[in-house]
């Protein structure tokens, strides 16, 4: 066994991503950038109503266009006419006699020897739908008087109980409520969805497209078809962006295509449109929420309870995943020894909500964020110290009474935007700014939240993933792991994690695009997990291989196995000064006959968990972050600026600091857009803000001119190297802060959000 | 219609259907990818190529345009020998680029200004980038990346 400990070469460092020649040159392949002879070019045609039932599908004048090659409806699926991954609700094409249940419901799909020829078709394809009355809102759902689907607009509720409420209320000194309602909020990825798929030379189908979980895809692909996993292989093209919305979507359009695909015999590629990607795919949940808090008159939790409904639009798709999260992280970060929420989703004639950074949490958090603002306020307690002496530590429980054993960075976070935010002198600062300016207020923000990694208890089934690492005869390295790279730089870390445990230079490894062919069923790429699973898995392929190094080393150099190092492209006899470059040593391995190919294999024990009650281990771990934000509100206009913000991490272990950085920066500005601007507009179900003119992303000028990240390191036993993950965390704090700040500036409580400057109006003139 | 253009530097002669997309043109027959469509609108930015020395959106430009014009897309971007020009490994160096559906376009971008202005200030640079959305990294270590790239090409100067 090694005992020489070897020093950290690549973890920790500042790499360049491993990924960023062909993004920059122009090369990398997205999915709209492959071709194929004879390929088809798709188009999808969408009900275009609320809610109806489908009496007829006209196709003859999309057919007399010429160009077109077939329009393909629900009689030309060969398999299960059925998308829906945890409830079996969502057909993937709408059948004669059948309901349509949203705007975007697709009827059909039209196949053409262009992309414009089948568009055109598209549009000349007629429907016959008899109208029913829509439901459009969560209250029209409640009623439960019409039903999108039977037997009820309220199928899911999930829930906790934790110590006695009412008790806790009894002991508390002060209670306070509060009503909030956060809205959907786009993914706006750059690249829209898109998806080829090729009957292929193994007599089955190869699926090529933008998507986080080429598994879900797989599974998706041979439901329709009817075929088996073995005749569909998925590979992931170059992602371009995907926060959640390429988790089940994709399977859909993939499911699309593959109908037309298997009718045309040929290659069909799809790819959306921005406003069909607007129209049909998922987005954050509206939540409105209730909250009860008592707190004695120190500032203590004492009960906390909650009551939260979630639109899921007219599918549930993954809503009832979304809602374990939602339910787990309602409470906050904090300790709180009696808690009641109840979560229930609810069915609407609307676009289905799924997947988004946070994932169904940062609605929640804003609420219960708020909530503490308005606590400190009403005390006459530091906002932070209210947090600091509620939240989260080792030995702590959870709402869900998870007992905290390790890994609890949450007071570290708080203390360190304390500082770093130089606390005294910022809110002197801001009181001066308020005190000679009439037209502008400005308003400190403080939120804190933590968030729970990988899938958890809901998803445990699906908490394994798989690496298979193989060393080439010229000593470079190939790594193939079913998580997928979206932009947050999955490949970097993994090439980081195996360039650490074989010691060779991370030119020399190649991070493939994952491909269902090589590496089994690895789980989506979802809840921040691929640093901990797929690089664990990795991890331990890797240094299975090194240990086969070694052995071949010892037996070149007559060394010990304990005194040898690796790095930096060599082998080192620490004891002798003995060296063997990476390549050399490879070479004598192959002359040897030596395996130098490994499968790692990673999933976590099982967690504990009570779901009648919703008690136990929620999460393996959590991630803490703290937050300040300094706002500037306009009292004339209520248009809000953010001025500065400061934020504190608790990653467990920093693997790649450039990249984690990338991450808090990208997060903190798509949840600035969640707070201010990003506002989905309806009229009868259609969404009226389907393209980038009017569903408006952050720019380039509205970033805050300062925003200082800092990064706390409480080692994670069970990551790699002590890693949690950092994905979501780097969104979830943010539009909480912005509420709260806004709150303060203009001294009304921030209850929705996006707080438009319609709303901010509103508020003010409200007395 | 015969459209004749400087395409990356090459004088190059296309018989093009006159209202088809330069987008299209360029990435369906030329197989020039790079330019990616994002929304197709000009809003996004995504689809930038360069034309006569200024950004325009791909998206919104006719093939018929193209006649007499001197046009570059990212791939005709390259620095002294086979390496990337020196915006490229700027935005390398800087950690610019995550999903990298932004960056082609945002390169063409920082290219337009750069050689027009080789000393931008940080509000001249984001009037310059305010077309060119990107989801993923917040715009900062973008910024960072074209007053790397404005140091590298005076460097080079
Ligand atoms: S695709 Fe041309 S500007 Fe968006
Ligand atoms: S890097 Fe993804 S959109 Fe800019």
């Amino acid at each position: 066994m090694n005992t020489v400990e070897n020093k950290k070469n690549v973890i920790g460092s500042k790499i360049k991503r491993v990924d960023a020649i062909p993004k920059v040159n122009g090369k990398a392949k997205f999915a709209a950038d492959l071709y194929f002879d004879r390929m088809v070019y798709c188009y999808l045609v969408l009900a275009r109503k609320g809610h109806g039932i489908l009496k007829d599908i006209d196709v003859e004048k999309a057919l007399d266009v010429p160009g077109v090659v077939g329009v393909y409806t629900y009689k030309d699926i060969p398999g299960e006419n059925q998308l829906g991954e945890v409830v079996k609700d969502m057909p993937c094409l709408v059948s004669v006699g059948e309901k349509v249940r949203y705007y975007g419901d697709v009827v059909a799909v039209v196949a053409a020897e262009t992309y414009e020829i089948a568009k055109e078709a598209a549009e000349k394809i007629s429907l016959e739908i008899e109208e029913l009355p829509a439901v459009l809102t969560i209250e029209k759902a409640l009623e439960d008087k019409i039903r999108v689907h039977e037997p009820t607009n309220v199928p899911i509720h999930k829930k906790i109980r934790k110590g006695n409420v009412e008790d806790g209320f009894k002991h508390s000194d002060e209670i306070f409520e509060g009503e909030f309602y956060a809205h959907y909020q786009e993914q706006a990825y750059l690249e829209p969805q898109g998806i080829i798929v090729t009957p292929d030379i193994d007599y089955g189908f190869t699926v090529y497209g933008t998507m986080q979980c080429p598994y879900y895809v797989q599974n998706s692909v041979a439901r329709v078809l009817a075929t088996s996993l073995n005749r569909v292989r998925v590979i992931q093209t170059e992602t371009g962006g995907a926060f959640g919305g390429k988790e089940d979507v994709p399977s859909y359009v993939a499911s699309y295509a593959a109908v037309a695909a298997y009718n045309t015999g040929r290659p069909a590629k799809l790819i959306y449109d921005r406003e069909t990607d607007i129209q049909t795919t998922s987005k954050r949940h509206p939540i409105k929420s209730h909250y009860r808090i008592g707190v004695s008159k120190e500032g203590k939790l004492r009960a906390v309870e909650i009551k939260a409904y979630m639109d899921m639009g007219a599918y549930a798709t993954l809503s009832p995943i979304v809602m374990f999260r939602t339910l787990v992280h309602a409470a906050g970060s904090y300790d709180i020894p009696n808690v009641k929420v109840d979560v229930y989703g609810v069915y609407t004639n609307k676009i289905p909500p799924g997947a988004f950074r946070g994932f169904g949490s940062p609605q929640v958090l804003f609420a219960v964020e708020a909530m503490m603002d308005e606590i400190s306020e009403k005390l006459s307690i530091d906002p932070i110290k209210l947090r600091l002496m509620n939240t989260l530590r080792e030995g702590s429980r959870t709402a869900t009474d998870h007992l905290l054993t390790e890994s609890v960075g949450a007071v570290k976070t708080l203390e360190n935007i304390r500082e770093i935010s130089n606390w005294e002198h910022l809110n002197k600062e801001v009181e001066a700014f308020n005190n000679t300016h009439q037209d502008k207020k400005r308003g400190i923000g403080v939120s804190h939240i933590f968030y729970g990694v990988s899938l958890g208890a809901a998803g445990q089934h699906l908490d394994a993933s798989g690496s298979h690492v193989q060393i080439n005869a010229d000593g470079t390295v190939d790594v193939r792991i079913g998580g997928t790279e979206m932009g947050q730089g999955a490949k970097t870390v993994i090439a980081m994690i195996a360039a650490e445990e074989l010691g060779q230079h991370i030119e020399k490894i190649n991070v493939h695009q994952p491909d269902t062919a090589f590496v089994p069923d690895s789980g989506p790429t979802v809840a921040s997990r691929t640093t901990v699973y797929s690089g664990n898995a990795t991890r331990l392929a890797a240094s299975e291989l090194r240990q086969r190094l070694i052995d071949v080393f010892c037996n070149l150099t007559g060394a010990l196995a304990e005194n040898v190092q690796w790095g930096n492209g060599k082998f080192l006899d620490s004891l002798s000064g003995q060296e063997i470059s990476f390549e050399n040593l490879v070479e004598h391995a192959f002359r040897k006959n030596a395996k130098l190919n490994e499968t790692g294999w990673y999933k976590t024990a099982s967690l504990e968990w009570d779901a009648e009650k919703g008690i136990g281990e929620a999460y393996v771990t959590y991630s803490f972050a703290s937050q300040i934000v300094v706002v500037e509100v306009n009292l004339n206009t209520g248009q809000t600026k953010v001025v500065k913000a400061y934020t504190s991490h608790d990653v467990g272990k920093a693997l790649n600091p450039e990249g984690i950085i990338g991450q808090v920066q990208g997060g903190f500005v798509q949840g600035m857009g969640y707070a201010l601007f990003e506002d989905l507009k309806f009229k009868n179900g259609q969404i009226l803000t389907d393209n980038f003119n009017t569903y408006i992303i952050p720019t380039i000028h509205e970033i805050p001119e300062e925003l200082i990240i800092d990064i706390v390191e409480e080692p994670f036993s069970r990551g790699p190297y002590g890693a949690k993950g950092i994905g979501e965390p780097s969104l979830m704090p943010t539009p909480a802060a912005i509420a709260n700040a806004i709150s303060r500036a203009i001294g009304k409580r921030i209850k929705r959000i996006p707080a438009t400057p319609e709303y901010i109006l509103k508020l003010i003139k409200e007395d | 219609m015969i459209v004749e253009f400087t395409l990356n530097g090459e004088k190059v002669k296309y018989d093009v259907r006159p209202d088809k997309r330069v987008l299209d043109f360029f990435r369906d027959e030329l197989g020039l990818t790079g330019p990616k469509e994002a929304c197709g609108e000009g809003e996004c930015g995504a689809c930038t190529i360069i034309v006569d020395g200024l950004n325009v959106h791909s998206c919104l430009m006719l093939a018929a345009e193209l006649d007499g014009k001197d046009v570059w897309t990212i791939e005709g971007l390259k620095g002294p020998g086979e390496k990337l020009h020196p915006i490229q490994e700027a935005f390398v160096e800087a950690g610019a680029i995550q999903c990298g559906f932004c960056t082609p376009g945002m390169v063409m971008s920082t290219k337009v200004l750069l050689d027009n202005n080789p000393s931008p200030t940080r509000e001249e640079i984001k009037k310059a980038l305010e077309g060119n959305l990107c989801r993923c990294t917040g715009y900062y270590k973008i910024i960072e990346a074209v007053e790397l790239a404005a140091e590298k090409l005076k460097g080079d100067g």
